[in-house]
């Protein structure tokens, strides 16, 4: 088997693996290796053909496929100190950062590194977890999977569809099977709320009459061969369905948009101390996790509302990861930061190094008129009001580096007026 | 002409057509779906039983017993997974222990060794996640587990290897005796879609459908019985789950019924299930509410697991609940032998059935007309097996070879092209998304093929030389896809 | 007269509250509250006057495969589905480079549609 030897490993190609290998070569980096299992670079973004992306970022509205370019380009800048390997799979991931990987030109290979970046990205949460009373037919598909198909392959997945989950790929979904010719019937979401951006309801479904069915959820598959149909029925507060409510939809296409999982398999192999709340490892203020030198960003790391926010995450991981290599391992700080009221979760977990660092998180339920304070040690430091925060947002405080010397908790927390 | 015809090419099949094969290539099997193990083989528990179940002196007893005694080494030659992993039969109480003592004596009886009751401390012992209710149990250490598809797909592959014929989508319409004087010369057997075949002696092994399958026999009849499917639902749970128990975990059969198990799989996933819901609709294979609650219910009350997010799939498959409570084996004509009503311990005793159809025919026929061929091999191989069992330096060797094995296709199970291109070539050869997964894993992990089944979907149509969109999920109208996008089409509408 | 919006310019999906009147059939906007942006109210107008908005999808190639398109700027809303139907019919050579015109004008709104990704 082939042996290397890199500085910087980064796993993924995605906009995460990207902009962690852009930010660790400006940073001086000359020996960077970013591991690709798709044939080319841009992960997920490349069957993200909808726009919304990089208004942060670079200011203007872009698709997924022209943000995953400006990277690409930016990767191809840097050739000198950036090798991409695409088409290639990480099979394995050691405490002492060696990566075995396999693809068709090398075969398998191992790489010793100086430090890795974890940019694994994020799967769909699959049907089974759900089990729904049925056949298993096939027409059932995860909205990710569909868009595969259609915008990649350019191949239809079906003609009447029902959409199961209201996370963001399921309104683009109806949106764009809609534009392709076929009939979305309705989108059911088994919480009172949607999981997706508010402007995509409006411009996914709003725009093509397609209804919103809150509170709703799939409770019977229809069909032995191709699905033929399914039942809807509404849910309680303990979103168990209600008897009675039952309505029979004819369709031959049902897609599940029931959330998103960081795709962890290689960080738990490699015995990374794991966040049961995010999925994702737990990591400090530089994003690095509990094994010194392995760092994480990205989806992989918590589920992102933006892919800007992705890549913000990301360059600060490939930074950490140039100050790791450099030796620059002064961290003087041991603060723990904790999620309290409505906050499910805070990345980062803690802080080791001095200096202001942004705090995200995001919240158990919709609230309104919320308030997010944060206190140092018992103290309060800061304080701001919301109109309204949804579970869909992945909300930030910016926490400054003069409230964090000496301190020992940091604790994050939102109230607000639950939906009724 | 063929000597031997098969009906059915699920476990029971597969091990007598590889059994026949041993004294002729003269056998053709036919099978209704469009893949092999696609009846009660394709769902079930998975287990080996030690044979403490049965009821002392049946078929079904002496069966599973030798069958259970046969199966490492019919594994070992067919590369099919097989966990020698022992099992529990749990009790709750008093009376369940009483029970297990009466188990206890009837598995000495059949034949079983090493039986032996423990308390709850014993159980303890052997497994830290038994359920805090759980006062006893009957171990048993010669139960075991195996994938049931993975043996059906190995002894049909077997037999092909050895000279036998496969025919899928034969359903069969009619088997009609020719007659020659008073004697039958031969059978012909008809398929709905009118292909014919004519052989010698006919082997029914139709599952749920064996009865129907006789009732198509014209003549006169000798033995009647009838066969009603049994629905069995399961939960499987992701491979995190798959070391919660290391061996079975039964439950005390009572007046509630034989209760649900929870076992490891060989794959590393933890199965739970079956129930056991009487039905007369033979393609009735839903997963209903109800189920999944009793699985749910019995499950966590056997073994602590927390399933919240645990589950990965649910399923039902059906069992042949022969009419008369044991196995039907015997001659139902005077060349056709049913193998009717193989419930559970079906699996089990597969290897024993098919030795104990030989017997059947060897005096019929003659023990002279049994002569084994120097030619027959018992074993099978597959590349896309043996790849996933091999160190890194042989992986690099076969990838050396075929760069394909270095293309993963899918994440979860970490299964390569190169693996399910094997796969599609090799015998019994399969031709729509469940017949790679059943022979790769291939979309059966965690994420149930949300990445590579569009993959998948474009290597078999690229393997068989079809369009996309004539792929299927397991034959019949099952589409994956409707058509292109963008054919100019929508303008019309 | 009044009217409740959700701003789509950006992700942040503002709840807009427009009034308007009606003059000789024609929609004034005379306020615009709720937004975050100045482009909200530029929104909230032209989603009164005249909505548009911007398509993504695919064009098959002569090759038979599907690359990623966009009208290069909004497109009245209510030609959307005129606007596929155009583009279920072309046919592009390949290579395509993200910026290329696959068609020009089209239906005569004044908007090309380019490509947004390389094949």
């Amino acid at each position: 088997m082939k042996e290397m030897q890199t500085k910087l490993v980064i796993i993924g190609g995605g906009p995460a693996g990207m902009a962690a290998a852009v930010s660790a070569y400006d940073a001086g980096l000359r020996d960077i290796v970013i591991l690709e299992r798709d044939s080319k670079l841009g992960g997920i973004l490349t069957q993200c053909i909808h726009n919304g992306f990089g208004l942060h970022r670079f200011g203007e509205e872009l698709t997924g496929p022209e943000y995953a370019a400006r990277y690409i380009e930016m990767v191809e800048a840097r050739a000198d100190g950036i090798r991409v390997y695409t088409s290639t799979t990480v099979t394995s991931l050691t405490q002492d950062k060696v990566v075995t990987a396999m693809n068709r030109e090398v075969g398998m290979f191992r790489i010793q590194a100086g430090a890795i970046v974890l940019a694994m990205g994020c799967r769909e949460r699959p049907r089974g977890a759900l089990s729904i009373p049925g056949h298993r037919p096939s027409g059932i598909y995860t909205a990710g999977s569909a868009q595969k198909f259609v915008n990649l392959e350019g191949l239809m997945p079906g003609r009447e569809v029902v959409i199961l989950g209201s996370g963001d790929i399921g309104l683009i979904m109806a949106r764009r099977m809609t534009l392709e010719g076929a009939k979305v019937k309705c989108v059911c979401e088994l919480m009172p709320y949607s999981g997706g951006l508010i402007r995509n309801i409006e411009q996914c479904l709003n725009d093509f009459g397609i209804p919103l069915k809150l509170s709703h959820t799939v409770t019977q598959i229809h069909g032995k061969e191709r699905l033929e149909g399914v039942t809807i029925s509404k849910v309680d507060e303990r979103r168990a369905p209600i008897a009675g409510t039952e309505e029979y939809i004819p369709c031959d296409t049902l897609l599940l948009s029931c959330g998103l999982i960081p795709e962890n398999e290689l960080t738990r192999k490699a015995g990374i101390e794991m966040d049961p709340v995010t999925g994702g490892a737990k990591v400090n203020g530089e994003r690095e996790t509990s094994v010194s030198g392995i760092f994480s960003a990205g989806n992989v790391l918590h589920v992102h509302d933006l892919v800007d926010y992705v890549s913000e995450e990301a360059s600060l991981a490939g930074l950490s990861a140039v100050r790791y290599l450099e030796g620059q391992n002064d961290m003087p700080l041991d603060i723990k930061v904790k999620a309290d009221g409505f906050v499910r979760y805070t990345v980062p977990q803690s802080v080791r190094r001095a200096g202001d660092v942004k705090v995200y998180f995001r919240v158990a339920d919709v609230l309104r008129n919320a308030e997010v304070t944060v206190t140092v040690d018992g103290e309060g430091v800061y304080r701001k009001r919301h109109i309204k925060l949804a579970p869909g947002e992945m909300e930030c405080v910016a926490l400054k580096g003069e409230w964090l010397d000496g301190a020992k908790e940091v604790v994050v927390c939102a109230k607000g007026e639950e939906r009724k | 002409m063929v000597e031997y015809l098969v009906i059915g090419a699920g476990v029971v099949g597969g091990m007598v057509a590889r059994a026949l094969c041993r004294y002729t290539n003269s056998v053709a099997i036919v099978e209704k779906c469009s893949d092999v193990a696609m009846g009660a083989t394709r769902a079930n528990s998975a287990i080996v039983h030690a044979g403490f179940d049965c009821k002392v002196g049946t078929l079904k007893a002496k069966l599973n017993v030798m069958g259970s005694k046969m199966m490492p080494e019919v594994a070992r030659a067919l590369g099919v997974k097989y966990n020698p992993c022992g099992s529990l039969v749990v009790g709750f109480s008093d009376e369940d222990r009483a029970t297990l003592e009466e188990l206890k004596v009837r598995g000495e009886t059949n034949g079983v060794e090493g039986l032996v009751i423990l308390d709850r401390a014993g159980v303890l012992a052997l497994e830290e996640n038994i359920g805090d209710d759980v006062t006893c149990a009957l171990y048993a250490p010669t139960g075991a587990i195996i994938c049931p598809y993975e043996l059906a797909i190995a002894a049909v592959g077997c037999a092909m290897d050895n000279g036998a014929e496969l025919h899928l989508g034969f359903e069969v319409a009619r088997v009609t005796p020719v007659m020659e004087g008073t004697r039958v010369s031969f059978y012909e057997v008809e398929s709905r879609d009118g292909r014919r075949i004519e052989t010698q002696t006919v082997i029914n092994c139709a599952g749920v459908y064996a009865d129907e399958v006789y009732q198509t026999l014209e003549g006169e009849k000798t033995m009647d019985f009838s066969i009603h499917p049994r629905v069995g639902e399961y939960l499987l749970l992701d491979k995190e789950y798959g070391k919660t128990v290391s061996r079975t975990i039964f439950r005390c059969p009572s007046k509630m019924g034989k209760g649900i198990l929870v076992t490891p799989t060989v794959d590393g996933n933890l199965l739970l299930g079956p129930t056991a819901v009487d039905t007369v609709d033979k393609s009735d294979t839903q997963v209903t509410p109800e189920g999944i609650a009793k699985v749910t219910k019995q499950a966590t009350e056997q073994v602590k697991v927390n399933l919240r997010g645990a589950v990965i799939t649910s399923f039902a498959g059906l069992r042949a609940v022969g009419s008369t409570g044991d196995f039907i084996i015997d001659y139902g004509h005077e060349r056709f032998i049913n193998v009717a009503g193989i419930e559970s311990p079906g699996l089990s005793a597969s290897p024993a059935i098919a030795e104990y159809v030989i017997e059947l025919l060897k005096k019929k026929i003659g023990r002279g007309a049994f002569v084994v061929r120097t030619e027959y091999t018992p074993n099978y191989l597959s590349l896309a097996w043996l790849f996933h069992e091999m160190t890194d330096d042989e992986k690099c060797a076969v990838i050396a070879k075929n760069s394909a094995f270095a293309n993963m296709i899918c994440r979860c199970e970490e299964i390569t092209e190169g693996e399910i291109v094997a796969a599609i070539h090799r015998e019994p050869k399969p031709h729509d998304v469940d017949g790679i997964k059943r022979r790769t894993r291939a979309s059966m992990g965690r994420c149930q093929g949300g990445f590579c089944v569009p993959v998948i979907v474009g290597i078999l149509a690229r393997e068989l030389g079809v369009p996309e969109e004539e792929i299927t999920k397991f034959g019949g109208n099952s589409y994956m896809l409707v058509g292109k996008t963008k054919t100019g089409e929508e303008a019309q509408k | 007269m009044k009217r409740e919006l959700t701003c789509i310019v950006c992700p942040r999906g503002c709840a807009l509250t427009v009034e308007y009147e009606v003059v000789d059939g024609k929609v004034n906007v005379t306020q615009v509250s709720g937004n975050g942006c100045k482009r909200g109210i530029t929104y909230a107008e032209a989603e009164c006057v005249a909505p548009v908005r911007t398509i993504t999808t695919t064009v098959r190639t002569t090759a038979d495969h599907v690359v990623a398109v966009k009208t290069a700027a909004p497109i009245p809303k209510e030609k959307m589905m005129e606007v596929m139907e155009v583009l279920a019919r072309v046919r592009v050579e390949e290579p395509v480079r993200i910026g290329d015109t696959i068609v020009e004008d089209i239906l005569g709104t004044g908007v090309n549609v380019v490509a947004t990704a390389n094949i």
